[in-house]
């Protein structure tokens, strides 16, 4: 995304050959977007995805820390080309602050799990509170119906105690949260870009007042 | 300041701050508070009354692309609304401005299905570029400041207001708005210098550069920047149906028409130029034909607005963000003032095949019945090529767009993205008002002018001064012309039966005249121009006539037919 910021001569040279947009290999991606806190916003985010027919794998929609704006953190299977262009068309959106994808890499990423159990079937089976135990997750709750197990983690270990408790025959209900990400890049691109809105906005109204 | 009145009212005052004169509208119930209000304001806001509400979208479109200025709707809810969504549609691919008011149920009826309840909002947001619901009588002034500057801002495009009842009927402490600012969308990006110089020296470097003019150009009132680019440069361009008058016809520079039917040249420079310059346009497919084979030999740099422009289509080089009225200069001045004269002479070839293959057939035919390019260019000529040229859409658009020669600004308004049959009436209707200096010629199909017919109505009522020409092939022209080169000839429903439009025309007293021969033409062009006010003419033209050359559909473009 970086843009090149070199520029001496033949720009011919520099510049790698044009490839075909399309194509290439579909991979998970996390778009993180940020906007005002206005009704109707989510259905013209997810509209973007829906037009080009992309399934949304998990979406998270909440206050962020700055006041007024919204984070959506959303993941779905698709192609960088396209990722580019839906995160594009999504900022492009008025209300929209910012809009940005990033790979598993560029993010630290977490989902929570709550899993409901019965407790006869828990509790007569030592290997079920094993298996709790040995997936760090902590049990939040008992009574004689039904335990809940809480966990949370990277979205393959909360699959991977799903699966176990499963093949233990004891999981009742099974739910997860959307994944919510940070990303580990030292910049703030949110606050940064609204500061240098509110700047360039004082600048212009400067310069209007002089002329 | 502040002074307690309705939110109808308010909004009143607030289309006056705005500086709108003109609107175009029909009532209903739940817009009649706001028709009330404006029965008081009737001496500063002329409602021109549609006779349907697809017609008010259109005209007010037909208005902003003349002026420059906002086009203003003002219906009622339900089907009012509904019924100007086509125009929303329209206004959102062809980025231009226009803003929507229309009534809503009141909010405490919201969501139960009220009688004429439409969730407007939701309809409209995929195809505008705002839309918003006025839910009190708070909200007016803000909303409609807000309205106007997303709509005429940026790439412009279409703001809905849903206006609640309640919110009409409401009192409020009103004073006017200023808005300027909204901190999540910038209308004038910074332009980045680094681009600039990069394509710049990429320019420079070219021996066969290609400038593809789009109506980016035009609503960034950059045409003379333009002018001065492709000067200094030695470049010649294309233009896109709706980047046609951006730059004058006649300039020897400027090498015609791109896309699907427009002229041979600029469509196989497209794939032999090296450096692709595209100013203010969006690689439609009507432009490109088939991406693998478009311009694949050529550097490409794009100077656009929007963001979301870039690579969407064409995956391009250098993309240079910003307003192309700032970004064509910045790049003018770092431009080597150069000499392509063997390249530029290179078109001449194309032009001369083109003349002699197609358009000395179509415009001077010595017999047979009248051809529409022979129609279109007598139109243009008997103007000076000086007057607004609308279209319709269909073989009379295309036809209209090649031989009509534009020399002044703003002088194309057509249904380039949504290519909607049925526009050219009311968005004629518009540019009378739009610009009332100039002469507004609309050029149809027998099938156009009956999808929005009604609209006579309106042109008896307000004397507005439109050139009608009908084209009358007594087909669906376009449709046949396809099914002729790939259907095997099946006319599937694509025959028009035609009713007597010298009796319709009569009907609404608007003076009319039937041309069936071509001895004839140049009179009743002069009697059409002569005439105060509107006027129909109805040209016989030649039922299977072809538009010709064309790129078939996910053809490329420097092989287009020529004839077929
Ligand atoms: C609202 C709408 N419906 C259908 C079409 C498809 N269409 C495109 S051109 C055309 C034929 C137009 O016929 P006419 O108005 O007589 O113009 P001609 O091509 O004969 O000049 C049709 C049906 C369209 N563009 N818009
Ligand atoms: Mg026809």
């Amino acid at each position: 995304m970086n843009k090149e910021t070199k520029n001496t001569e033949p720009t011919m040279q520099v510049l790698p050959h044009r490839e075909d947009l399309g194509g290439s290999i579909k991979s998970l991606y996390t778009i993180i977007v940020h906007s005002e806190n206005i009704a109707g916003l989510l259905n013209q985010v997810t509209a973007v995805f829906t037009r080009r027919q992309i399934n949304i794998e998990s979406l998270n929609v909440s206050a962020s820390s700055i006041p007024g704006v919204h984070k959506y953190t959303i993941t779905a299977w698709t192609t960088q080309d396209i990722i580019e262009k839906v995160v594009k068309q999504i900022e492009r959106k008025i209300d929209v602050l910012q809009a940005n994808y990033f790979t598993d890499a560029e993010i630290y990423q977490h989902e929570i799990a709550l899993y409901k159990v019965s407790t006869p079937e828990f509790q007569g089976n030592p290997m079920a509170s094993k298996i709790v135990r040995r997936h760090s997750a902590r049990i939040v709750e008992v009574n004689p119906v039904f335990c809940i197990v809480e966990k949370n983690g990277m979205s393959e270990e909360i699959t991977a105690l799903y699966d176990e408790l499963r093949a233990q025959n004891c999981v009742l209900q099974f739910v997860r949260s959307g994944r919510v990400a940070i990303t580990t890049s030292c910049f703030e691109r949110v606050s940064e870009y609204l500061d240098m809105r509110e700047e360039q906005y004082r600048q212009q109204k400067k310069e209007d007042n002089h002329e | 300041m502040k002074e307690r009145i309705t939110g109808a009212e308010a909004l009143m005052r607030s289309l006056e701050h705005q500086g709108v004169k003109t609107l175009f509208g029909y009532p209903g119930g739940s817009i009649m508070p706001t028709f009330d209000a404006l029965y008081g304001h009737r001496d500063k806001l002329n409602h021109i009354l549609v006779r349907h509400e697809q017609g008010a979208a259109h005209a007010a479109q037909g208005f902003a692309r003349v002026s420059g200025e906002v086009g203003v709707c003002l219906v009622t809810s339900g089907p009012g609304a509904t019924n100007t969504i086509t125009g929303v549609a329209d206004a959102m691919i062809d980025s231009t401005p226009i803003v929507v008011i229309a009534g809503q149920t009141p909010v405490n009826l919201l969501g139960t299905d009220a009688f004429q309840e439409v969730d407007l909002v939701g309809v409209t947001q995929p195809i505008s570029k705002w839309s918003y619901q006025i839910r009190s009588a708070e909200d007016v002034a803000w909303a409609v400041a807000r309205a106007f500057y997303i709509a005429k801002s940026g790439r412009p495009g279409p703001v809905v207001l849903d206006f609640t009842k309640n919110a009409q009927t409401e009192m409020v402490d009103y004073a006017p708005v200023e808005l300027d600012f909204i901190r999540t969308y910038d209308p004038d990006p910074t332009i980045d210098e680094q681009a600039i110089q990069k394509a710049a020296d990429m320019i420079n470097w070219a021996k066969k550069p290609f400038v593809l003019v789009g109506q980016g150009v035009e609503l960034g009132n950059a045409q003379e920047e333009l002018r001065a680019f492709l000067e200094k440069g030695d470049i010649p361009c294309g233009c896109t149906l709706l980047g046609l008058s951006a730059i004058a016809s006649s300039h020897p520079l400027n090498k015609g028409m791109l896309g699907m039917h427009g002229n041979l040249g600029p469509n196989v420079k497209t794939n032999e130029c090296d450096v692709l310059i595209a100013v203010g346009m969006r690689f439609d497919d009507r432009v490109t034909g088939n991406l693998a084979t478009y311009a694949k030999q050529a550097k490409i740099i794009h100077l656009d607005i929007d963001p979301s422009e870039f690579n969407k289509n064409v995956k391009v080089d250098i993309p240079v963000l910003g307003n192309c009225k700032k970004t064509l200069a910045m790049l003018t001045a770092l431009l080597e003032e150069k000499k392509h004269t063997e390249w530029i002479d290179s078109f001449k070839e194309y032009e001369e095949t083109e003349y002699t293959r197609v358009i000395e057939k179509e415009v001077c035919p010595k017999t047979g019945p009248l051809n529409m390019g022979e129609v279109v260019r007598a139109v243009s000529e008997a103007t000076r090529n000086e007057a607004v040229l609308v279209t319709d859409v269909g073989q009379n658009q295309m036809m209209a767009a090649r031989y009509f020669k534009y020399t002044r600004n703003r002088s194309i308004v057509t249904s380039g993205g949504l290519g909607t049959m049925g526009f050219s009436v009311p968005a004629a209707i518009g540019a009378t008002f739009g610009r009332p200096d100039r002469t507004v010629c609309a050029f149809m199909g027998d099938g156009g002018l009956q999808m929005n017919l009604q609209e006579l109505g309106t042109i008896m009522e307000q004397q507005a001064p439109v050139k009608m020409i009908l084209m009358n092939n007594n087909y669906l022209g376009n449709v046949r012309q396809w099914q002729a080169m790939f259907f095997g000839r099946r006319y599937s429903f694509t025959p028009m039966v035609n009713p007597d439009y010298m009796k319709i025309a009569e009907a609404y007293g608007i003076p009319a005249r039937r041309v069936m021969k071509r001895e004839e033409l140049q009179d009743a062009i002069r009697e059409m121009l002569a005439a105060d006010g509107p006027f129909l003419l109805e040209t016989c033209v030649v039922e299977e006539g072809n538009v010709m050359p064309m790129t078939p559909p996910g053809g490329t473009v420097n092989e287009m037919l020529l004839e077929c």
